[in-house]
């Protein structure tokens, strides 16, 4: 089960990860739906690129820009938290939506825990795979703890002050 | 000051809810310690040797008496009846409850007040000028900027997990008094020739493990895109900066391994769509902002009320405050009164409930119901009249609020050390007052001048170490007795340097005796018009070397060792424990 579109529904693709003994090159791809790691699809991009149901997922330290040219083959683009004390991920999304353009589904995978999922949907993630040891119900919460926002990020993407009439002071210099 | 709207109240609001059940998790066992540390921290509480501290935003150090009222309460019923104003204009409560922090935030919220990103990874509070508004050599008035930076950088989605803690201060005078060199991000908000408002943009500059001085990365940043380029700025640290090594962390480290004009390429080529996009700033916002920083109706006064210099001859200690503690106002026949939270024999920084309900008093009487809390730990009223100095200081007098010592030796800057800190190697505020005892004599003061004397109980540098005239760094040995290091040559200001070490560490009692050799040597050689720091930049270090380390110490080592236990707090209970 993952959170989508924020609702819990029931997720068919699998992650493929590296094992130690597995290079780019070598490891295997099942068949089914299955989002892979970056590097797997630069090495096996000729063989995978003819299948219509694989994913990429980009490690925290992977640059969102090597997927330019790519970006619009994939349905499902997965970003990895190896711990939730890693923000890289954050400046992934926005890069991946703002700056390449990516519209399909963007999914936070590894520690992922309620309380990232508010900013991570602001940044862009729109499907979210809590960690398996915690309730999903729960999980799902955290993208509504707060009703407003003050900044830009890609969702919303104007500023409070663009968006509302705020009120100034109307009784400036005088302190109640 | 700026008032909450009912944006900025449901923001805060929803964080106290948001907390709370965070905290309910956390007592549940829901949530593992490892994974509260990094909420927790978001929110500015920490677990420290005795007990949760908390520390609260005062954004840019700016409060108003209802607020420093608030602190009075929380001080009385959820702490020990005191709190520590810190180096970056907050306040600290170090004797908390994990299960009351939900009700002081809620409390804090009715006040218009929070904690939010008071430690953590993320971008922290504001500080700014603490005479922003009143100051005579102001070009253009910080707050604004600030609480619109405060407002940008609270919950920030993408720079909640950044590499390591993230400090902006904003200055707008002439003279920087908000140390911009020393931070992450430092801002001058200035004018161009052509009369616009603007950022000179500082970049990299820290203290910690590896004190640097902040590089301009722009000379001038048009106010419409401040938002954008500091967004650009921590765009490219989140993603590049190190996360291997802690120490190695902070922004300056990768400004440095990059240089500045390739981080400056970077940042650049980040900006180059995101300027003039929906994050720029606009004219409506900023009026908005700036409506709450007008001018307090000011009366039409003039300067040199002829009884203020009657009485200034009468009594010398009026004098000696006048002098030290009152500053000029940008406005005739008002003045900027500095109260001094360093009296010697008290924990530098520290105020009492009463201290505070006493401030907030006076503040209401005496200045428009409002306070600052300076970098140096001391607090501020920005507009006093000056036909008021004399009641003011009488009533202030009788809260110890009035030793006439700011700038001078005893207004030291300290960490609260390893009493309370469990990253400190030794014990900073036990220190801060043997050495203000030591000079306690206001002659001898005022004879020595202008000097600042910063106290950091490791290298992590909360007391600022590096950027005192005089640093003082607890440092670790094998045998975890406490062992101090001291620097000189350090400034803050236009003409900022970090100091430099002068020899082997001291323990503990040699501590004050070192400094009272440092000012012999710069008695001894300074010119007329010299403070201790332009001493140190024309002799060098040479002389206070030498001196220092010509005799050896033992006999004073005895006297003081007379007066305190020795043995390091770290380890056990405290033998020193402020005001109980």
């Amino acid at each position: 089960m993952i959170i989508k579109n924020k609702t819990i529904v029931a997720d068919d693709w699998t992650v493929l990860r590296l094992k130690e003994q597995d290079t780019a090159e070598s490891a295997i791809v099942a068949s089914g739906k299955v989002i892979v790691p970056l590097k797997v699809w630069q090495a096996q991009r000729e063989t995978l690129q003819q299948r219509k149901d694989i994913g990429v997922w980009l490690a925290s330290d992977e640059c969102p820009e090597d997927l330019k040219g790519d970006i619009h083959k994939f349905s499902v683009v997965a970003v990895d938290f190896p711990k939730f004390s890693d923000g890289r991920g954050y400046s992934i999304a926005y890069n991946l939506r703002a700056r390449l353009g990516y519209k399909g589904e963007l999914r936070a995978i590894g520690d992922v825990l309620r309380d990232q999922l508010f900013y991570m949907q602001r940044v862009g993630f729109d499907a979210f795979a809590p960690r398996p040891d915690r309730k999903i119900e729960d999980a799902i919460k955290g993208l509504s703890d707060f009703s407003e926002v003050y900044q830009t990020s890609f969702d919303p993407a104007l500023p409070l002050f663009r968006r509302t009439q705020r009120k100034g002071n109307s009784t400036a210099g005088t302190v109640q | 000051m700026y008032r909450y709207d009912e944006y900025d109240q449901q923001i805060v609001d929803e964080r106290v809810k948001q907390y709370r059940d965070q905290v309910r998790r956390r007592l549940s066992g829901e949530l593992t310690e490892e994974e509260f540390l990094p909420l927790r921290l978001q929110n500015g509480l920490y677990m420290q040797i005795h007990a949760y501290m908390l520390r609260i935003a005062v954004p840019y150090g700016l409060i108003s008496s209802k607020q420093m009222r608030m602190f009075a309460h929380i001080a009385r019923k959820y702490d020990r009846g005191y709190g520590h104003f810190t180096t970056r204009q907050n306040i600290q409560f170090n004797w908390l409850k994990l299960e009351d922090t939900p009700d002081i935030l809620a409390d804090l919220a009715s006040v218009e007040m929070h904690a939010i990103q008071t430690s953590g990874n993320c971008v922290r509070n504001i500080t700014s000028d603490e005479f922003a508004g009143v100051a005579q050599d102001e070009v253009v008035d910080p707050r604004p900027y600030a609480e619109i930076l405060r407002q940008w950088s609270t919950f920030h989605p993408e720079f909640a997990y950044l590499p390591r803690k993230f400090k902006i201060a904003i200055s707008g005078g002439k003279e920087d008094r908000a140390a911009i060199y020393a931070h992450d991000i430092g801002l001058a908000v200035t004018k161009n020739t052509q009369g616009e408002v603007g950022f000179r943009v500082l970049v990299g500059g820290g203290l910690g493990r590896t004190p640097i001085i902040g590089s301009e990365i722009c000379e001038f940043v048009p106010w419409q895109h401040i938002l954008t380029y500091v967004e650009s700025i921590l765009r490219v640290y989140n993603q590049y900066g190190r996360r291997d090594n802690k120490y190695k962390a902070r922004i300056k480290i990768l400004v440095k391994a990059l240089g500045v004009d390739e981080f400056r390429r970077k940042v650049e080529a980040d900006w180059a769509d995101l300027k003039d996009g929906h994050g720029t700033l606009t004219s409506d916002e900023v009026n908005r902002v700036t409506s709450f920083f007008v001018d307090p109706s000011y009366e039409t006064l003039t300067d040199h009320d002829p009884r203020l210099n009657e009485f200034k001859a009468d009594s010398r200690s009026f004098s000696n405050w006048l002098s030290c503690n009152v500053k000029p106002h940008r406005i005739p026949g008002y003045a900027i009164v500095v109260l001094s939270l360093k009296k010697p024999g008290e924990a530098p920084g520290d105020a009492t409930a009463e201290q505070m309900e006493a401030v907030a008093d006076l503040a209401d009487r005496y200045s428009f119901g409002e306070l600052r809390i300076t970098h140096k730990q001391n607090l501020v009223l920005a507009d006093v009249r000056q036909k008021d100095l004399v009641r003011l200081w009488q009533e202030s007098t009788e809260h110890e609020l009035t030793t006439p010592n700011i700038g001078m030796l005893t207004d030291i800057i300290s960490c609260p050390g390893a009493e309370f800190c469990t990253l400190a190697n030794a014990r900073s505020i036990p220190l801060a007052k043997v050495i203000s005892e030591c000079f306690e004599d206001l002659d001898y003061q005022h004879d020595i001048g202008e000097v600042t004397l910063n106290i950091s109980g490791c290298v992590n540098a909360c007391g600022q170490h590096h950027i005192g005239n005089i640093g003082i760094t607890g440092v670790e040995k094998k045998d975890h007795d406490e062992w101090y290091q001291v620097s000189i040559g350090g400034a803050e200001g236009n003409d900022s340097s970090i100091s430099k070490i002068i020899g082997p560490s001291f323990t503990f009692n040699q501590v004050p005796e070192v400094i009272q050799r440092l000012i012999h040597v710069y008695l001894r050689e300074r010119t007329e018009t010299e403070c201790f720091i332009d001493t140190v930049r024309r002799i060098g270090h040479a002389p206070f070397k030498e001196h220092v380390y010509a005799t050896d110490f033992v006999a004073q080592e005895e006297k003081v060792a007379d007066k305190h236990s020795v043995e390091s707090a770290q380890y056990e209970i405290p033998f020193y424990s402020p005001r109980f």
